[in-house]
C-alpha cells in the first residue's frame, strides 16, 4: 500500500507530466486562458489516463510482450515493436467510446466535456503516460494508481497555469513578449517551483 | 527552384514557425534539449516523419473518406515513428535510450498532425513532402538554438566537446546548473519568441487590454 502512496506522489508533484516532462504541452498552452475550460479539460484528462494507462497495460502484457502469447500456445513471439501503434490505436478507441457513454449515459458531463474529448487522442501527456508506464515496467496495480496520479498532475498544473493567466492578461507586458513569451516564461517559474518536490525521497 | 517550392520551405523557418507561432510540437521538443547530440537526432527523426508522412497522406488524400481520416493518418504517422525508432535502437542504441518516450511521442506530435490536416490534405505529394522538410526545419532551429544555450552554459561543452574550461576542472566557467534543469527550456523559448518578434513586429499578438493613460486631473476626484 505504502509504494501505491509514493508512486501517487510522485506522478502528481515530482514527475508532473506537463512541467517536467513537458507533455501535452501545446494543449496546455493553448486551453489555459480560464480556469473553468482549464478544469473541464483538466478533468477529461485524468479520466482518460485513469482508463488508458491501465488499458495499455493490460493489452501490452497479455498479447505483445516477447513470449505474451503462450496462453494462447504461442511461443517465441516479440510482438513489442507494434506498441506505439496499438496504445495510440487503444486511445482513439478509448476516447471515441468515452464519448458515446457519456452522451448516452451522462449528457450534462458530455456537454461539458464535449469539445475536450476529442482534442485529447493527440494530447501527448496521454501518450506518454503509457509509454512511460512501458519504460518502467509497471504491473496492473501500478499502472492504474500511475494513470490517475499523472492525469491529476496534470489536470492539476493547467488549473494553476490558468489562475495566473487570467491575472496576467491585466499586465502591462513589452510587446514582443506579450502572449505566448510570456506564458512560456510563466511556465518556467511554475516548472521551477514544481521543482522544489524533486528534493522529497519516497 | 521554383518560387512556390521556395516559399513553402522558407516561410516555416521564421515568418510561420511552427513553435514560436502556431505553438505547435513543443511537447517533445524542450526533453531533449539539453544537449546538441540528442536535440540533432531529434531533429532528424521528427524531419523525416513530417515529410514522409506528409507525402503518404497526400498520396492517398483522395481515397480516404473524411469521416475516418484522423485514425488514417494517424496509422501512417505511426507506422513510420515505428521505423524510426527501430532505426534509431538499432545503430545508435545509447541516444536512443537517452530520448526515451520523446521518439514515440513524435506520433502525437501536433507539427506532424498539423501539417496532415492543413497541407497534405490538400496539396499534391511533392509540395507536400517539401511542406514537412520546411516545417521540420523550423522545428529543429528552434530546438537547436535552446540545446546550443543548454549545453553551452550548462556544461560548457557542444556535441560533448569541452568549449568553455569548467572550474573544478581547473579553468574559468562556473556552469549554470539551471541550464540543464527542465524550466530553462521554457525561458529560452520565452526569449527566443521575445526576439523573433521584436524582429518582425507583424507577429506579436494584440493585447486583451490596454491600459488606458489617465489624463492630469482626472485621477484625483471620485
Amino acid at each position: 500500500m505504502e509504494a501505491y502512496i509514493s508512486l501517487f506522489v510522485k506522478a502528481v508533484f515530482i514527475e508532473n507530466l506537463a512541467l517536467s516532462f513537458f507533455l501535452g504541452m501545446c494543449t496546455f498552452l493553448a486551453v489555459s486562458k480560464k480556469i473553468s475550460t482549464a478544469m473541464g479539460l483538466g478533468i477529461a484528462v485524468m479520466v482518460v489516463q485513469t482508463l488508458t494507462v491501465p488499458a495499455n497495460n493490460f493489452i501490452y502484457n497479455t498479447l505483445l510482450k516477447e513470449d505474451a502469447l503462450s496462453w494462447l500456445g504461442i511461443t517465441g513471439v516479440d510482438l513489442s515493436f507494434l506498441a506505439l501503434l496499438s496504445f495510440i490505436g487503444i486511445i482513439a478507441a478509448m476516447v471515441q467510446i468515452l464519448e458515446m457513454v457519456l452522451d448516452k449515459f451522462f449528457p450534462a458531463l458530455f456537454h461539458a466535456l464535449g469539445i475536450f474529448l476529442p482534442l485529447i487522442t493527440v494530447n501527448c501527456a496521454i501518450l506518454g503516460g503509457s509509454l512511460f508506464m512501458l519504460e518502467r515496467d509497471y504491473d496492473f496495480g501500478e499502472s492504474v494508481v500511475y494513470g490517475v496520479g499523472s492525469g491529476l498532475g496534470w489536470a492539476l498544473a493547467i488549473v494553476v497555469m490558468a489562475g495566473v493567466r487570467e491575472k496576467l492578461k491585466y499586465s502591462d507586458i513589452p510587446d514582443g513578449l506579450r502572449g505566448l513569451g510570456i506564458t512560456f516564461i510563466t511556465a518556467g517559474l511554475m516548472s521551477l517551483g514544481f521543482m522544489a518536490f524533486s528534493g522529497i525521497q519516497l | 527552384m521554383k518560387a512556390e517550392t521556395k516559399k513553402v520551405l522558407v516561410d516555416p523557418l521564421v515568418d510561420n514557425n511552427p513553435i514560436t507561432l502556431q505553438v505547435l510540437g513543443i511537447c517533445s521538443a524542450l526533453a531533449v534539449t539539453s544537449q546538441m547530440k540528442t536535440s540533432i537526432i531529434m531533429a532528424l527523426a521528427l524531419t523525416v516523419v513530417v515529410a514522409c508522412s506528409s507525402a503518404a497522406i497526400s498520396m492517398v488524400r483522395n481515397h480516404i473518406p473524411s469521416s475516418i481520416r484522423i485514425i488514417v493518418q494517424m496509422t501512417i504517422i505511426a507506422s513510420l515513428v515505428i521505423v524510426v525508432d527501430q532505426i534509431l535502437k538499432a545503430f545508435v542504441y545509447d541516444v536512443s535510450k537517452q530520448l526515451s518516450v520523446f521518439v514515440g511521442l513524435i506520433i502525437t506530435n501536433c507539427i506532424v498532425m498539423g501539417r496532415a490536416e492543413a497541407y497534405a490534405m490538400k496539396n499534391p505529394p511533392w509540395d507536400s513532402f517539401v511542406d514537412g522538410i520546411g516545417n521540420g526545419l523550423g522545428y529543429s532551429l528552434i530546438l537547436l538554438i535552446v540545446a546550443f544555450f543548454r549545453e553551452l552554459l550548462g556544461a560548457g561543452k557542444l556535441f560533448g566537446i569541452e568549449i568553455l574550461k569548467l572550474t573544478k576542472d581547473g579553468g574559468w566557467y562556473e556552469p549554470n546548473g539551471l541550464m540543464l534543469l527542465p524550466p530553462s527550456a521554457f525561458f529560452i523559448i520565452g526569449l527566443i519568441i521575445w526576439a523573433f518578434r521584436s524582429w518582425k513586429p507583424a507577429q506579436v499578438e494584440s493585447p486583451d487590454y490596454k491600459i488606458s493613460a489617465i489624463a492630469h486631473g482626472e485621477g484625483g476626484h471620485h
